[in-house]
């Protein structure tokens, strides 16, 4: 058994704290995406866990619900249209005393009618003559209400705010825009790791170079391109196949120093008896490299799909904000303008927008890991 | 569209480059074949197909705009008339572009600083606790979420409600509890970009983590042990074997966030767009890009500033890789 030493318990406390730190910020938005949309606007989510005490006003019934039974006229109904799972435990019937009556008790209104409201938000409301007005009376109750989450948040976003389509719209935009790259770049890797020709330095170096070129050093000439090639046959400039292009150029250099980088520490011995042997470049390509590099091609695919999915700016400036184009992220910004205040939205959009990283990144968090040691430098 | 177009549309676009290479070496090998054995140009048109394709779009997206960026920095907003040194001028004097160098200067000097800093005391601490690697997955995740949706989390935790109101912010509830006036605080001039970096650092402490944890591992055990049997505490051991040890990790690291920060767009356009004295380049020429129609000149000297920022990580770049290259 190791000692207990104050460095330990300080370093364990330390760490604690960092996690914490960095893990409520996300906990708190996926809390506030299952709160009901009233409930989140007027309370922080850390309440969310406990009881709460809530003063509300509900409306009755009116005249077309009454039962006559004997020489009585019933209204029998429930104050609550859903189940909450909210206890009442007292009730008013004017507003200047709202909790005047224990649960259980009969409340008499003015015109001599009587209420009786249980815990559960039954009510029985009583008259000796008929009910004459369609509208009914104002009941104030004092409720305990428990914790209560619910998928409706995610059901308004996915459906009517249009995050449905744009989760699928980033989809298409994202797998091409993985696959291209990786398809292109390995055969390119290959070519300047294990074959030789006039140019391979300069081109290598160029890829080098390239790792760091700031994106915005090519959106103003390559829009100018994509709006000339577009004006030339007719079609929009902004198109799927323009943005997979986009980001197979932009993730062009990472992608191919990633694997070079791979395909490098690949015993040459090996291609070399392939070549003796009398296969073609491609045949080592296909039958030698490639089934030794799915775990760097994994890795790659990883970091391009990621970097994709969550780039905002390519996205913006290469597709249209029509819904049948707009991806998550323009999506979220968009609505981060129009619905500010609309917390519920905000937050079960960002949760949705997440699902798949989030998946990613605990399911294949291991390749994710190797990608990025194996290097990191996006251009 | 539908799922169903939408999937098509994708099918169609990785085939093609699938069966353009599959296509293209299928009839070399046929000709090859038919042919007599000429190696050398059998060889020659192989590398055509293997490396045009991604040298095409190298040049399309990248070496060509780089120099035509260049080159419409001294054009006129429509890219047709030469006007010299007029849109560095406009720059100059531009108050937008002197705050977004100040600012961009102030993420530059934060973020990879703090970024580093935290990434390798919790590399360490995480190292020699049992519950280390759970705690590294938790501070690594936000790696694996965009910044937009980092700047929702953010915008929810910073949330602001007038000082009668309940707080939804955990931020200003927490700011309340201690007893101080809530505090709209994006809006707070200079101490707003604060609040932006923390987001930055937030997310790229996890990136930092991960690398050292990973050249943590090659520290030798014998040289920690050694130190510790000489009754080194654990404080000097870190400053004393590990820093000097991961020197060249730190380097790294540092590197790839300042490249990161440089382009800092995302965070900004989603939470303040530049408001409240938030300004950076990377925002700016996003603005110039598009505002009035568009200025291709004053945008391309914005993209301009931002790349000279990265020459010296390039220049070092490249001398490494030559280094390399002769071992």
């Amino acid at each position: 058994m190791k000692k207990l030493t104050f460095t330990k318990v300080f370093s364990q406390l330390l760490l604690l704290l960092f996690v914490i730190a960095w893990i409520v910020p996300t906990f708190g938005l996926f809390i506030s995406s299952l709160r009901d949309k009233d409930v989140l606007a007027i309370s922080g989510w850390w309440t969310s866990f406990t009881t709460t005490e809530v003063n509300e006003i509900y409306r009755t019934k009116g005249k077309e619900d009454q039962i006559k039974e004997g020489d009585y006229y019933f209204i029998k109904s429930n104050l609550f249209d859903e189940k909450q799972g909210k206890e009442i435990y007292r009730f008013g019937v004017t507003s200047k005393n709202i909790d005047e009556y224990e649960v259980g008790e009969t409340a008499l209104f003015k015109d001599k009618t009587e209420i009786t409201v249980f815990e559960n938000g039954d009510y029985i409301w009583k008259s000796k003559e008929e009910f004459k007005k369609k509208k009914g009376k104002r009941i104030f109750v004092s409720a305990k209400s428990p914790p209560s989450f619910t998928l409706d948040n995610y059901k308004e976003v996915l459906l009517k705010e249009g995050l449905g389509q744009a989760f699928l719209n980033t989809f298409a935009v994202a797998l091409p825009a993985t696959l291209i790259p990786l398809i292109i770049c390995s055969y390119f890797a290959y070519a300047l790791t294990w074959m030789k020709f006039y140019g391979r330095d300069l081109l290598l170096a160029t890829i080098i170079a390239s790792l760091v070129v700031p994106l915005q050093m090519c959106l103003i000439p390559v829009l100018t391109i994509y709006n000339d090639f577009g004006a030339l046959f007719g079609v929009s400039a902004k198109s799927y196949p323009g943005i997979w292009m986009a980001h197979t150029g932009f993730g062009l250099a990472s992608t191919t120093f990633l694997l070079w980088n791979f395909l490098k520490t690949l015993p040459s011995e090996m291609i070399e008896a392939a070549r003796v042997d009398g296969a073609t470049h491609y045949d080592t390509f296909k039958k030698i490299v490639v089934p030794l590099s799915i775990p760097s091609f994994a890795s790659i695919f990883i970091l391009q799909f990621l970097w994709v999915w969550n780039d905002l700016l390519v996205g913006l400036v290469f597709l249209d904000k029509h819904p049948s184009e707009i991806i998550l992220t323009a999506k979220l910004k968009e609505l981060l303008g129009s619905r500010g205040e609309n917390w519920e939205i905000l937050t079960t959009g960002a949760f949705v927008s997440m699902t798949v990283p989030l998946f990613i990144f605990f399911s294949l968090q291991r390749y994710f890991i190797r990608g990025l040691v194996a290097g990191s430098v996006k251009g | 569209m539908s799922i169903f177009s939408l999937a098509i549309t994708v099918l169609i676009g990785v085939l093609f480059f699938v069966l353009f290479f599959h296509l293209s070496n299928f009839l070399l090998d046929y000709i090859r074949v038919k042919a007599s054995k000429n190696f050398a140009f059998e060889n020659s048109i192989r590398v055509i197909i293997f490396i045009a394709p991604a040298f095409i779009v190298l040049f399309v997206f990248i070496i060509y705009p780089v120099f035509e960026t260049i080159r419409l920095s001294f054009y006129d907003k429509v890219g047709e008339n030469f006007v010299g040194l007029f849109n560095y001028n406009w720059a100059i004097n531009d108050p937008d572009f002197k705050r977004s160098i100040i600012n961009n200067l102030g993420w530059l000097i934060v973020v990879p600083t703090l970024s580093t800093f935290f990434g390798l005391v919790i590399a360490n601490l995480a190292d020699r606790i049992w519950w280390g690697s759970i705690a590294k997955s938790i501070i690594f995740m936000p790696m694996a979420i965009s910044f937009v949706g980092a700047g929702v989390i953010w915008k929810f935790m910073y949330d602001y409600r007038g000082p009668g109101d309940q707080q939804i912010g955990l931020l200003n509830a927490i700011a309340v509890a201690l007893g101080f006036e809530p505090q709209a605080w994006l809006t707070i001039p200079i101490w707003n970009n604060l609040f932006l970096m923390a987001i930055m650092i937030w997310i790229q402490t996890g990136l930092a983590l991960v690398i050292f944890s990973a050249a943590l591992r090659s520290i030798p055990n014998e040289t920690l042990d050694a130190a510790r049997i000489d009754g080194a505490s654990e404080l000097k051991i870190f400053w004393s074997i590990i820093i000097p040890y991961l020197e060249q990790t730190i380097l790294v690291i540092w590197t790839i966030i300042t490249i990161l920060v440089l382009k800092v767009f995302d965070i900004i356009y989603a939470m303040t767009n530049g408001q409240w004295q938030t300004e950076v380049l990377a925002n700016l020429m996003y603005d110039w890009m598009f505002r009035g129609g568009g200025d291709s000149g004053r945008g391309s000297v914005l993209a301009f500033c931002i790349l000279i920022g990265v020459i010296p990580i390039l220049a070092w770049n490249l001398y490494r890789h030559k280094q390399e290259q002769k071992v």
